[in-house]
Formats: C-alpha cells, structure tokens, sequence
C-alpha cells in the first residue's frame, strides 16, 4: 500500500484511482465498466423471455402509476427508522454500559446484559417482528398497545438493540486502560471515569460501525411490513402488485431503498476513512 | 546539607514497609521512606526495580499487597478494599497529582476541559468557575494560548505539559511524576523539565519523580533513591550520589546513564 494522504478522505473509488493512475486510468476504467455493463445488459435483453420479464418488472407505465403511491408510504419506512433508531441507539448503549459496569456489585446487571444480547442476537429480526406483531395484541392486555405497527417496532428496536450495544461494547473496550487510570488519579469514581471518559471516547469511535447499522435498518424497516396491516413501502407495492399481476412496484420500491441506502453508505465510507486518518495523525494514547 | 526550606519541614508522605507482588513476582520488598512538605525526591533504577509501581501503589492505582501510606492525616493500608477504604482512596487521590509516561490526556477534550475535568466532576465546581483557574494553570505551564486545541494537536512536550497543569488543578499536596518525558523526542524533553523545575522552585511543590533525567536530578532534587530489585538499595543528596556513591550497583547504573 502506498502512504495514506489525507486525500484518499474523499470518494475512493473514482479519487483513489485518478491519483494512482492518472485520467487514462479513469478512462480505461470507465470504458470496460461500459464494456461488461453493455455486454451484461445485451446479454439480458436478448434473453428468450426477456419481452414477459420487461412487462412484468420493468413496464414503465406500471412504474408511473405506482410509485407516488409507494413514494408515499415509503414516507413511513422512513418515520419507522428514525424513531427506531432513537430508541435503539438509547438502549444499545445503556445495554452495552451495563455490561461494562465494574466490579462484583453489578455482576446481576451485567448478567442481565449479557443474557438480553445473546437472547436477541440468537432470534432472527423477523420472528421478532412476527412474535410481538402478532403474540401481544392477541393477547388482549388493558392498557397495552394493540396497534401491530408499535408492536413491529418494538421488535425491530429490541433486536437491533442487541447488535448496536456490543458495538458500543467494542468502543468501550477499545479506549485503553489508561485513560481509567488517569481519570482515578484525579479522583473520578468508577462510574465517573466511565460516563466522563470512557463513554465519550467510544461513542465518538463507533459512529462509522453505528452508520452501517443505521443502513441495515432502513432497509429492515420493511420487515413490520410482514406484519399484517402494517402501513409502509414494501407492503403497498406489494399490494398494487397483486391487484395488478405486475412486479414494477416492487422494483419501484427497492429503488427508494437504494434512494437511502446508497448515499448513507458512501457517508459511513467517508466518515471511516476520515476517523482512520485522525487516528494516524494522532499519537496513540 | 545546609538549610533547605524542606529539611525541617514536617513529614507529608510516609510509605511504610510497602509489598507488592504481582502473582509469584514481588515488585516491592518493603519499601519506607518520608517525604517533607516542599521536598523533590528523584527515584531512580533499573526498569523493572518497582519504581513505578511505587509511585502507583502510593496513590492506590495499584493495591499494595500490604504496608502503610500516610498523607496528610490520611491513613491507608494494603490488602482487601472495603467501602470506607475505597472513599478514603479517592480522598488520598484528590491530593495527590500523577502525571503519567505516556499523559493519557483525555482525547475528547480540549486542553483546558482536560484541565478543569477533576474539578468539574470530582469537586463539583461549575464550568464557568474551574475555566479561569485552568486559563491560570495553562499559562503557569507555558500553554495559555493553547487552551482550545485538542490533545491531537499538541506535541508530546505540549501534551505532557497540559497532563502536568491537569494535576495541578485539584491543588495537590504531593505530585507523582512517572517517567514524565520517557516517551518524548529527545527536542522535546527541555521544555517539560523545565515545567517541573518551575514548579519545583518557583511553587515549592512537594514532588516525586521516577526519572532517569540525571541532570534535573543534580540540580532539582533535594534527595535521590536508588531503586534495585524491590528494595532502596541507597539514598542520599545528589552530591552524596554522584561524588560518593556507597554501592557498586548505583556507580554502575548511574555510569550507564550518564
């Protein structure tokens, strides 16, 4: 590997290649990216069954008339998300804290903890969803929420909750020892050092890893939708789809994900690269 | 020697029959030595003699296995911690100020929040209040005009110097310096010696210092000790070390490094 300037920060993939190779580089790149993407894409269209396929995936049409719908209710997954992330990054981390608490004392929240994360990192996301979805409403409790969404929420924020705390776990346990070690010589608790020192420290460090969490979530946001009744993007395309015998609006809607998905996952690159150069620049600590 | 300010002064540190062992390997072998309001002591040894596990067990970084430390009117003994024990630790921690090989400044924090985070959090003292005390400390150390920067942006000797004005701020009655320019470049080694002498001198702090600084040592210290194997082998003034060494285990160690 050549030496890291503080320029490969910037987009990778086109910037990284321009300084290595030079515009012919980015030239030859571009022309045989057309290249297989043309052969790629003769190859498809010239498929038996690629006039049935065309109709029925890609009919332009179809895609007009669905997709303020599914626009619209894509407006939903996204509302789902940010609220879910709320709740998840709150109790991710004090998931993750309780886990990190020292000493005998705590070791029954510690346990806790740990049993909570193995128990939600163990269950697939969706039988998550589908098991409070449908288990709590039925079971008819006065003054519990009946409304399937919350409950696929719900599940959703417990579940993601179990990853995102041992990322913070991972931050926690990545800020050295020392830093403990000065914050109790001025006379900071246990918990002093770990809320004023530790904490700080690693939350700043996990934020690329969170993103990358944050982009798997928004796409899961689709996963309430197996929940009956569930409003959002995925079930509404769904929905025209079968009242139209045609696949366009699911495509429509995986292109709304991409909509989301594709710029939030060049931030965590560019965020990365730029928290990877800080900690070279850095003497290490 | 004659008549230093310190030599009648009262006893404030005393480290008492002192033992720490790591599993089978004993560090410290009984370790005894009083240090007077206003004096610099300057340790010195081979690594790995228990230096600085010396200077950590005297502020409980690490739990003396068993033996005595008194501190002003605080007195803590090794072995098991209990509740009470633990607050008169921190107590023992709040006068005491470390400053530590490699700083450990606080990343996340600019200059002067590193400063006044001990009396922000452990004496409760607002911002607004701790902020001109660390403006004070900062420019006691030659740093005023770096108070906003980050750690990152700070050289190793700017660093330490900010570690140094971090300790003092919870006004300590004793500083612990642990190889403070160890991991410095050699250019950079000056400007926080003569931090520690202005604060020896001029501040009449009452300070500790593993170091293998033999030239602060002559001109700073008030007393050396000679560290070897666990035990102090040797102590004296700098003169009674340099020119009349007793032992050929100090003369050796000292011709190695000088």
């Amino acid at each position: 590997m050549t030496e890291l300037e503080p320029t490969s920060r910037r987009s990778r993939l086109v910037g990284d290649l321009f300084r290595r190779e030079g515009a012919k580089g980015v030239a030859v790149a571009l022309l045989s990216t057309a290249v297989v993407l043309f052969a790629i894409g003769w190859l498809v269209v010239h498929s038996k069954n690629w006039p049935a396929v065309k109709d029925s995936f890609f009919n332009a049409q179809e895609f007009r008339d669905s997709f303020p719908d599914i626009a619209q209710k894509f407006v939903r997954n996204i509302e789902y998300f940010l609220i879910g992330e709320v709740f998840i990054l709150s109790l991710a981390l004090f998931l993750a804290v309780l886990r990190s608490l020292p000493g005998p004392v705590f070791f029954p929240l510690r346990a806790l903890a740990i049993t909570y994360v193995d128990l939600f990192r163990g269950i697939p996301t969706i039988l998550v969803i589908y098991i409070l979805g449908f288990g709590v409403p039925s079971l008819g409790l006065r003054g519990v929420p009946v409304s399937a969404t919350f409950w696929g929420l719900v599940g959703l924020v417990l579940s993601y909750s179990a990853y995102v705390s041992e990322v913070y776990r991972a931050g926690i346990e990545s800020v050295h020892p020392s830093q403990v070690g000065s914050a109790r010589s001025l006379g900071l608790t246990r918990l002093q050092a770990l809320r004023f020192v530790i904490v700080p420290q690693a939350v700043r460090r996990v934020i690329p890893p969170l993103l990358n969490d944050f982009v798997a979530l928004q796409k899961d946001t689709a996963l309430v939708a197996f929940v009956v009744a569930v409003p959002e993007a995925f079930k509404e395309a769904q929905i025209i789809q079968n009242a139209d015998f045609n696949f366009t609006p699911l495509v429509a809607a995986a292109l709304l994900f991409l909509l989301i998905t594709v710029p939030l996952t060049r931030l965590v690159d560019w965020l990365s690269a730029r928290e990877r150069g800080r900690r070279q620049g850095g003497a290490v600590l | 020697m004659t008549d230093p300010a310190w030599a009648d002064g009262e006893v404030l540190l005393r480290v008492d029959d002192l033992h720490k062992s790591f599993g089978h390997l004993e560090v410290l072998k009984g370790i005894s030595m009083d240090v007077r309001t206003g004096e610099v002591v300057v340790i010195f040894g081979r690594s790995g003699s228990g230096k600085s596990t010396l200077l950590r067990c005297i502020n409980f970084l690490e739990d003396p296995t068993r033996g005595t430390i008194e501190l002003h009117g605080i007195q803590l003994t090794g072995g098991h911690r209990n509740r009470a024990k633990r607050e008169k630790i921190r107590k023992l921690r709040m006068r005491t100020g470390m400053v530590f090989q490699q700083f450990n400044l606080f990343p996340h924090l600019t200059a002067i929040q590193n400063v006044i985070e001990g009396p922000v959090t452990v004496k409760g003292v607002s911002e607004a209040e701790a902020r001109p005390l660390g403006t004070e400390l900062l420019g006691r150390v030659g740093l005023a005009d770096k108070a906003d920067e980050y750690p990152i942006r700070l050289s190793g000797g700017q660093q330490q110097r900010v570690a140094i004005a971090r300790a003092l701020a919870m006004s300590p009655d004793v500083m612990l310096f642990d190889e403070p320019t160890s991991a410095l470049d050699p250019e950079l080694i000056g400007e926080v010696l003569a931090t520690m002498r202005y604060l020896a001198t001029d501040m009449h702090m009452t300070m500790v210092v593993v170091t293998h600084e033999m030239g602060f040592a002559r001109e700073v210290a008030h007393r050396m000790v000679f560290f070897n194997e666990g035990v102090i082998l040797e102590e004296g003034t700098p003169d009674e070390i340099f020119n009349r060494t007793r032992f050929p285990e100090t003369r050796r160690f000292l011709d190695a490094v000088l």
